[in-house]
């Protein structure tokens, strides 16, 4: 092995470390940030004793849930209820492998690019894994041997596989009119052209919708229903365990935002006044305000009519957005 | 071999829903049946938070009963309290001055204020609207302040008595009123912009938990409950009390006894307490606010710190209270959850002999079987906070 | 290196294939089964076409795995119950199954397992995707639209089966 194949494992190896440590970090901004949405929306202040304007009270959080007892029911499935929260946890973590955050940027003279690997399937990749991911539900929910939890993991299965088809062919939309299932190549081509939210409005309605019942948020967190199931699928869990649900479901609320960034806002492409980085960041802080916005707003779906939703309109839209998109393209 | 229909079965499942649950509305404990998550039947078991409350009143005095009642619905006490006192005085056959009568209104309908947007809050936060209940909480914040500037209690107020109301109406309280009156209006708006047009509270609410006319007075529905479903019951129109009759204000009714209607029915209910609040305030006539019977009513708190006679009197009411009349005796208010009937059987001493409350929530509680049959589970989430049982009065 | 990577993923595929079958529980199963098509992707990776590796994951864990496990959930298939309704099956499957291993051994002595895409240089098998879909519509596309027709029946039977039970 030659030093530059030496240097490239290194970069990656550091590419890796960052970007996992990154997340694992996010929550403890977002959980405060989404409390102190929530609190203006609703006309409170959110957090504001543990610190200056409560920024510390994610920490506090983290400190009490690790010092919480965690409690394993004695009727649980013990292998499967330990074995779910990782589940869950891993395979959103996997999806950011290929995210690209820019393009490559010159440092001492080597390029390094902005995103661990750009896959010639990228989107593909990402969707396929990001599904993994509803298994940590199902397993969670069927291990805990509660029925609340049990109606959580079934509504979980159900509306898993009625809404990752509507939001992968909203997908297949993007990647017709750019040409490429790669990221970095969808990005790219939207700077050539104009975003492709210009050429797919239709597809990114139907994106943003389906987005939202995949990630389980308002209006379709029907898999934890807090009106109906209690907490649904993680009605038993505790400790950590409780908060790698957690985790899991922030990283999925910033990995939709990423893509609904890349796939029909240009990514990190913008006018020259700022890096691009920051465009980035910009617009993806602009789609987690506005599923935050969508939480606190909102009552929550029936679950046959988020069935209904899926089913009768959003996939034979979907459709419909393909066909249109392979007239113009053609 | 075994069956087929054996071993490719959906199992029917019997969940307990509460007492500890979320959205079972304080201690509701619901039996369901169901298969998947459809509801084929719905049993509540109730008395998680009995105190007997019927029995304590038995070995009280009369007036000493009135700060239970503000633990029954303790959602909006004052109309509790009205409810008893207006027994009491029925049976004692007792005339009220007119300033009474208006403040008692005025009391009574913010109470109404306050229990409806208690209800409508929570409501829409079982269904997932976190937002509407905190805006929801700041009117009520607001009428619960006022209540405070009224007889200085905020949840359990105790404010009315045998004979009147404990503490007259001043003159900042009145206009802060007014003001509030002035505002809510505008701020109703607010919840009807986030709820009412709302697709997915129409898809929740509209066709779910429907019940006739015909089976809404079959099993005594009342209140908001009964009106969702078209028919026009208002004890304070039906058989006026205090100074209704010489108000202008409407029955709001639904069409299709659905949750919907009667969220709407809340909602216009709102609006027309706020109507009735502002009249009442206006006509308001000068005058004693306790009736001239020395014998039920205490002398005023500043006669028993300057006149021996008066305390001494004071004393001796307090310690013994009243006698009244032998005799039965029933009167009923139209409460913000529906008919609340106070029954009382007096065999002439100063204490009753029974008391039977008629408590809308109890009743109205029964037919969540009868809405529930074939509905989806999140649906009974809905049906409940339609109904709107508050435990405290259920349990009695 | 990529021999070493081969024999991992190919050993525990099969260890976890047979934990499929040799476990009792349907949704500890459910898992295995969910590991070894894991594994499989992993070795569509190996061969240079993460499209299939991409698509075995999407369609076999994510979509065809959900449907086995709600299944399994909603229907409560008591283990006992569940062997039971299996019984009859078994002298069927071990004939079949004894054949696919007799047809495929015999492919293999004879050499005939040959990778379609071998004409195909290093560079075009990263186009993996223009390839496949290329391949599909012409040389294959009657193959291609006859197991599409298929899919098709057995979605329409399935409509009917359950319309039929409605009534």
């Amino acid at each position: 092995m030659d030093i530059n194949t030496l240097i490239e494992v290194a970069l990656i190896t550091v590419k890796v470390i960052l970007v996992s440590s990154i997340l694992f970090a996010l929550p403890i901004p977002l959980t405060w940030i989404e409390r102190k949405v929530a609190g203006h929306i609703q006309l409170r202040l959110g957090p504001f004793r543990v610190g200056w304007h409560g920024i510390l009270q994610p920490i506090a959080d983290m400190i009490k849930l690790m010092f919480k007892e965690d409690i394993i029911p004695d009727k649980a499935d013990k292998w499967l209820f330990k074995l779910a929260p990782i589940i869950s946890l891993v395979p959103i973590f996997l999806t950011f492998a290929t995210v690209p955050v820019g393009d490559k940027i010159t440092v001492l003279g080597r390029e390094i690019t902005l995103y661990i690997s750009d896959m010639n399937v990228g989107i593909l990749y990402i969707l396929a894994v990001a599904g993994i991911g509803v298994y940590g539900l199902i397993f969670g929910g069927w291990a805990s041997n509660s029925k609340y939890a049990l109606l959580g993991s079934m509504r979980s299965s159900a509306q898993m596989i009625s809404y990752e088809l509507a939001l992968s062919f909203a997908a297949i939309g993007v990647v017709m009119v750019s040409n490429s299932l790669s990221l970095v190549d969808i990005v790219n081509s939207q700077k050539v052209s104009t975003w492709n939210i210009c050429y797919q409005p239709l597809g990114f309605i139907i994106f943003i919708i389906a987005g939202l019942a995949e990630i389980n948020r308002i209006p379709f967190d029907l898999s934890e229903d807090e009106g109906t199931l209690a907490a649904g699928y993680h009605v038993e869990y505790s400790s950590m365990r409780f908060s790698f649900f957690m985790l899991a479901e922030y990283v999925a609320m910033v990995l939709m935002s990423v893509l609904a960034v890349i796939l029909f806002f240009g990514g990190w492409s913008g006018h020259a006044i700022l890096p691009p980085i920051v465009w980035f960041l910009i617009k993806v802080s602009a789609f987690i305000y506005f599923f935050m916005w969508v939480r606190f707003t909102f009552p929550r779906y029936r679950y046959d009519q988020l069935m209904t939703i899926g089913w009768k309109i959003l996939l034979p839209l979907s459709l419909v957005n393909i066909l249109i998109t392979g007239l113009f393209v053609i | 071999m075994a069956n087929h229909e054996d071993i490719v079965t959906t199992k029917e499942i019997t969940l307990s829903m509460g007492p500890q649950h979320p959205s079972a509305h304080g201690v509701l404990h619901l039996v369901l049946d169901m298969q998947g998550e459809r509801i084929l039947k719905a049993s509540p078991d109730i008395g998680y938070l009995h105190r007997g409350t019927e029995k304590i009143a038995e070995n009280l005095l009369y007036f000493q009963f009135v700060p239970y009642t503000d633990r029954l619905d303790y959602m909006c006490g004052m109309t509790n309290n009205l409810a008893y006192v207006q027994a009491v005085e029925k049976l004692l056959e007792i005339e009220m001055p007119e300033r009474a009568k208006y403040i008692r209104v005025v009391a009574a309908e913010m109470s109404r204020i306050a229990g409806h947007l208690l209800s409508i809050g929570a409501w829409a936060l079982d269904l997932g609207a976190m937002t509407v209940l905190l805006y929801a909480f700041r009117e009520r914040e607001m009428v619960l302040d006022l209540f405070e500037m009224l007889c200085g209690a905020r949840m359990t107020f105790n404010y009315l008595r045998v004979g009147g109301v404990r503490r007259d109406v001043t003159p900042e309280f009145k206009e802060k009123c007014l003001e509030f009156v002035k505002l809510f209006p505008s701020r109703i708006n607010d919840y009807e912009q986030l709820l009412t047009g709302n697709r997915i509270w129409l898809k929740r609410n509209k066709g779910v938990g429907v019940i006739s006319a015909e089976n809404a007075i079959s099993l005594g529905l009342s209140g908001p409950n009964i009106r969702g479903s078209g028919v026009k019951w208002d004890i304070r129109k039906d058989e006026p009390y205090l100074v209704y009759d010489r108000i202008d204000f409407d029955i709001p009714t639904g069409e299709n006894g659905d949750c919907f209607d009667r969220y709407m029915v809340r909602i216009n209910e709102m609006r027309q307490s706020a109507r009735i609040i502002e009249q009442a305030l206006t006509q308001i006539p000068d005058g004693d606010c306790c009736a001239d019977t020395p014998e039920i009513v205490p002398p005023k708190r500043k006669d028993i710190e300057t006149n021996m006679e008066s305390l001494i009197h004071h004393f001796k009411l307090i310690s013994q209270g009243f006698k009244t009349p032998k005799g039965e005796v029933y009167s009923s208010i139209e409460a913000p959850k529906g008919e609340l009937g106070v029954y009382i059987v007096s065999d002439g001493s100063e204490k009753p002999f029974r008391l039977k409350l008629r408590v809308p929530s109890f009743v109205n509680l029964q037919s969540v079987d009868t809405m529930c049959k074939n509905q989806y589970f999140a649906d009974v989430i809905a049906i409940i906070s339609s109904l709107d049982p508050v435990f405290g009065e259920v349990d009695k | 290196m990529e021999l070493i990577f081969f024999y991992i993923f190919a050993i525990v595929a099969l260890a976890s294939a047979i934990a499929v079958i040799s476990i009792r529980n349907p949704v500890h199963s459910a898992i295995f089964l969910m590991v070894c098509f894991l594994q499989v992707a992993a070795l569509f990776v190996l061969l240079r076409s993460p499209f299939l590796a991409a698509v075995q994951i999407f369609v076999y864990v994510g979509a065809v795995m959900v449907l086995f496990l709600f299944a399994v959930l909603i229907l409560d298939l008591g283990r006992e119950r569940f062997g039971e309704y299996l019984h009859h099956q078994s002298p069927i499957a071990i004939i079949v199954v004894v054949g696919l291993i007799f047809v495929i051994g015999l492919g293999l002595a004879r050499g005939k397992l040959d990778a379609p895409l071998g004409k195909y240089t290093e560079a075009e098998l990263v186009k993996n995707i223009e390839v496949t879909g290329e391949l599909l519509y012409t040389k294959y596309v009657f193959p291609f639209e006859v197991i599409s027709l298929l899919l098709l029946v057995a979605m329409v039977g399935a409509i009917v089966l359950v319309m039929k039970e409605r009534k």
